[in-house]
């Protein structure tokens, strides 16, 4: 089976600095990877490349079977992305941030909701302007706009963070679910301890390549899904 | 044409919730109309002469907040990844910002033109011709402003040089949109027809060049 992920040599540069310098990694559809490493490693620029709006400077790079050097435009709508950024309009209201994104990737008004619902995003902020919410419900607001677009490569950049113990818990059921349907999950987090339980594999990003981690965790030896 | 409705829906909620239009731009505008009749008041020989021109001045001035406030927008929090990650076509959303571009500069006007009429005792004896000039030298401010709020949303100084780029750029509008009110209002004869050809022109080059040039100024954002 074709990877989801396909990365060879792959170097990524941010000005003249060479944020990825020649990853190897391939992720099966339907895997969880965690990428764990220090501040600075080249997670955040690895997640990026692979959402395809990073550019790869060399190497291979194929993710859903698109290969990123050529055109890498061609993948974005496929992915879903969750940033440190929110992606989220300040001035416009839960709903209207929801819908539009949702829309504007060719998901329906119907999906946005059911997204919202997962995240269990109360109804009471559904017509609260963005700038009124707490960053932990933009947080779950900027995750129901990823889900609603369906994605089939989850990208998360800290997907705990700034979330309390029940929105952390409705994020980690996501992903599993996510992946039980044959989406592919790659993960960044530095909260190794929860998402360790998540992920089937994980990977170490050191300055600006990946290395296997020997021990597989949370899901223990179990190898992965596909 | 539904992702360019969408992009334009989104932008005009936006600044009905905003209010930055009606609440900063247009009374920046008045109050700059009002200067004017202020400070050319003791002369009105003088005023009556370039009222025209003045008008077209502030409409720039006004179109240089208003688009800066537009791109802005999406510079903030990621939002220029977001719109290359939903996939939608560059020449849309550039399409969807110069329509809401439009919409709000062919209000400000309007209300500019009122204040004219009132402060500087302006007559537009030719209604058609003034609609027609407005419309088609707003479509090139929107068309040169999108691409240039685009590029100077990426830059760190990008609110200050986004005047100094865009300005030069719209002078060739400035005078036939000048010269085809002075028409319009009587104060020049002929026809005012070759200055809404004219600005057509450069209206048609703009949104070509912009719908373009949005793809990679997108992907530099």
């Amino acid at each position: 089976m074709q990877p989801a992920v396909h990365l060879r040599a792959a170097v990524a540069l941010l000005g003249r600095f060479p944020a990825l310098a020649g990853v190897d990694l391939d992720v099966s559809p339907g895997e969880i990877v965690l990428l764990r490493g220090p501040n600075g490693a080249g997670k955040t620029t690895l997640l990026r490349v692979c959402a395809g709006l990073a550019p790869v400077s060399s190497g291979e790079a194929v993710v859903l079977g698109v290969d990123l050097l050529r055109d890498r435009a061609a993948v974005r709508r496929r992915v879903g992305l969750l940033g440190h950024a929110t992606f989220l309009y300040e001035d416009l209201t839960v709903s209207e941030n929801v819908d539009f994104w949702a829309r504007a990737s060719g998901a329906s008004l119907n999906d946005g909701r059911l997204a919202l619902d997962r995240l269990e995003v109360a109804g009471r902020l559904h017509d609260l302007p963005v700038h009124a919410l707490s960053s932990g419900q933009r947080r779950r607001v900027s995750f129901a706009a990823m889900v609603a677009r369906r994605p089939e490569l989850w990208l998360l950049d800290e997907p705990h963070a700034g979330l309390d113990p029940s929105g952390r818990d409705i994020v980690d059921g996501l992903v599993r679910e996510a992946a039980a349907v044959g989406a592919t999950v790659l993960f960044a987090s530095h909260e190794l301890d929860r998402a360790d339980g998540v992920a089937d594999r994980t990977v170490e990003v050191v300055g600006g390549t990946v290395v296997p981690v020997e021990v597989a965790a949370g899901a223990g030896s179990e190898p992965p899904r596909a | 044409m539904r992702e360019a409705a969408l992009v334009m829906r989104k932008d005009l909620r936006l600044e009905w919730r905003s209010k930055v239009g009606i609440g900063q731009v247009l009374p920046f505008s008045l109050l700059v109309v009002l200067l004017f009749a202020f400070a050319l008041d003791p002369d009105r020989g003088v005023l009556d002469k370039v009222t025209s021109g003045l008008f077209w001045v502030v409409v720039l001035f006004s179109s240089v907040l208003t688009i800066e406030r537009s791109f802005s927008v999406e510079a903030s929090d990621g939002i220029f990844d977001a719109l290359r990650l939903s996939g939608m076509a560059p020449a849309s959303i550039y399409a969807g910002k110069v329509a809401a571009l439009v919409v709000q500069l062919v209000a400000v006007e309007a209300v500019l033109a009122v204040a004219v009429a009132v402060f500087y005792d302006t007559t537009f004896h030719m209604p058609l011709l003034t609609v027609a000039v407005a419309v088609v030298a707003t479509l090139g401010i929107a068309g040169a402003g999108a691409s240039y709020g685009a590029l100077a949303a990426r830059l760190r100084s990008g609110s200050t040089l986004l005047p100094l780029l865009l300005l030069p750029l719209l002078a060739p509008v400035l005078i036939s949109a000048t010269r085809g009110f002075e028409v319009a209002s009587g104060r020049e004869a002929g026809p005012g027809w070759p200055w809404i050809a004219l600005l057509g022109i450069f209206a048609v080059v703009y949104l070509a060049l912009g719908a373009l040039l949005f793809r990679p100024l997108l992907e530099d954002a």
